[in-house]
């Protein structure tokens, strides 16, 4: 198992419970999406299995390796084989794309090294070929905050990919992203998690594009796993279990045109 | 949708927009008090206009003393107050703007544990405390008159202007761009330089410049203390009765200034 998540409980100091004794299991190369109401503890939970929240209780490990007690230098370590991608990109935004793309390597550089941008050639002519694959190999020199909404996840994805992870971490990937462009991310980050062998866990509001783009889905509200399953099995009532009442035949009848790419999935 | 029992151009006519003060009675009595004291006030004035008349012709033959401004026969001494203040400017801004950082670091609640907050909010509550005038007198009590003194004035004043306005932009940082510099394994120092300098970098600039430009103007109030500087030379003019040099000096001062202050803003369009 490469994630072992036990009894993980977060309380905040308001005193808000965001993480009631959640077990999770996360095999590596699995593509998981995590669903449930706003304030159910998705973020809370990405967020404290790399420590930029910390757990209040219980225990996470990655690889064999219980990240809850690490120091603050073990803790870097084990950061880098987690990459992260944020709702809104979190791109530096006075940084240009390759320096931005090239942030992915700071857990592996010294810090005068970085300060200067003296970066390893490999790790250079990686940040290229991985702006390349996604069009932006001509937008290197560029600040990112020149670039569009999708253009910016593009580079976050990349930024993440730098870090030769294990685990991708994705905090709602599509939020500041029109339809098209949801399905284009989405569609890249399933794509290189399955070229790399790469686990994910993506926080996702749009039940629709988790059903098309993951093939587990598990469905968090209060803080508790509310479902587990494939995402065949997410019907009506499994969403009223996640989301409370509402009429659902609308939601799950429109992930069914875009059905043409299930079969590859199902393949792959 | 309650649309039978809303009457909208009704609600339309009856609304105000909302006062300043929300309670009438409060609000009155403010008005009422604030008036009150302005009539009382006016009446306390007093002016002996007698007097005021023999100090404006005074005044016209004072200033008359400072025509024309006589920049040749005190030379060497107004170049050498200017290069002084040119001198305590520069490094004064230059050392106060190296020790503003750290403490503008501590004084940011969302980088800072609360201890070493509180120490560094201490430090620029100190150094923004008091005037300068007085931190000038305490530095020459310690270090007896000259430019040092005054130098060591404006870095105290220059660490609580800055570190106070550099901690406000660095607690006004986008938290998911650090957040994403820390998560990629990056140790604090790299963060500092990644996730935050970045964002606050054309802050420290402006600032620094802008504090150049106060600096200098300071500088030429210093030397009145004893405290070095073209401030020196002016007060030496005026102690002398050469108001025609003392002339030059203002002359010199404000054209310096003048050319500080298009610098510094100069500086900041570009920056921002």
């Amino acid at each position: 198992m490469l994630l072992t998540i036990d009894a993980l409980t977060k309380r905040y100091p308001t005193g808000d419970l965001a993480l009631d004794a959640v077990d999770l299991q996360v095999p590596a190369g699995q593509v998981m999406a995590l669903i449930g109401p706003s304030g159910a503890g998705k973020s809370t939970l990405i967020r404290c299995v790399n420590r930029l929240v910390e757990p209040t209780a219980g225990r996470v490990a990655l690889d064999g390796v219980d990240l809850t007690a690490l120091g603050s230098g073990a803790l870097r370590r084990a950061r880098r084989r987690m990459g992260m991608i944020f709702q809104e990109y979190a791109l530096v935004e006075r940084l240009t794309v390759m320096e931005n793309v090239l942030s992915g390597r700071l857990g592996y550089t010294g810090f005068w090294a970085s300060w200067f941008r003296r970066f390893p050639r490999r790790d250079v002519e990686q940040a290229f070929r991985l702006l390349d694959r996604v069009g932006l190999a001509a937008m290197a020199d560029k600040r990112a905050d020149a670039l569009s909404g999708g253009q910016r996840q593009r580079v976050g994805i990349i930024r993440a990919l730098m870090q030769d992870p294990q685990l991708l971490l994705v905090d709602e990937p599509t939020a500041s992203l029109d339809p098209k462009t949801s399905r284009q991310i989405m569609r890249l980050i399933v794509e290189l998690c399955e070229e790399r062998g790469l686990a994910a866990i993506i926080n996702i509001h749009d039940v629709a594009l988790a059903q098309q783009f993951a093939r587990r889905i598990v469905g968090l509200r209060g803080g508790r796993i509310v479902f587990d399953g494939p995402a065949e099995a997410l019907a009506a009532p499994q969403l009223t279990a996640i989301y409370g009442e509402e009429d659902w035949s609308q939601t799950i009848r429109r992930a069914e045109p875009n059905e043409e790419e299930a079969p590859a999935e199902a393949v792959a | 949708m309650s649309g039978t029992t809303f009457d909208a151009v009704a609600a339309a006519r009856a609304w105000r927009p909302p006062p300043l003060i929300t309670a009438p009675l409060l609000r009155y009595a403010i008005y009422l008090g604030a008036l009150l004291y302005a009539v009382l006030a006016l009446g306390s004035v007093e002016v002996n206009w007698a007097r005021a008349a023999e100090g404006i012709e005074r005044a016209g033959r004072f200033l008359a003393g400072f025509f024309p401004p006589n920049f040749l026969s005190k030379r060497d001494d107004i170049v050498e107050g200017l290069l002084e203040s040119v001198t305590m400017t520069a490094v004064s801004t230059a050392l106060g703007v190296a020790l503003s950082i750290p403490v503008a670091l501590g004084a940011s609640r969302n980088l800072a544990a609360l201890p070493v907050y509180l120490v560094c909010r201490g430090i620029i509550a100190v150094s923004r405390t008091f005037q300068e005038i007085i931190i000038a007198i305490v530095f020459v009590a310690m270090v007896g008159f000259g430019p040092l003194a005054g130098t060591l004035t404006l870095a105290f004043a220059t660490i609580g202007f800055m570190a106070k306005l550099l901690a406000e932009d660095i607690e006004d940082i986008e938290a998911n761009q650090a957040e994403a510099i820390r998560a990629s394994g990056a140790s604090w120092f790299q963060l500092l330089a990644w996730g935050v300098l970045p964002q606050v970098r054309p802050r420290l600039i402006g600032l620094s410049a802008y504090r150049l430009d106060i600096n200098f103007r300071e500088s030429a109030v210093l030397g009145l203390v004893g405290a070095g500087g073209i401030g020196d030379t002016l007060n030496t003019a005026f102690d002398r009765y050469e108001f025609d040099t003392a002339a030059a000096v203002l002359i010199v001062i404000i054209l310096i200034v003048l050319g500080c202050e298009y610098a510094s803003g100069w500086i900041r369009r570009k920056v921002q």
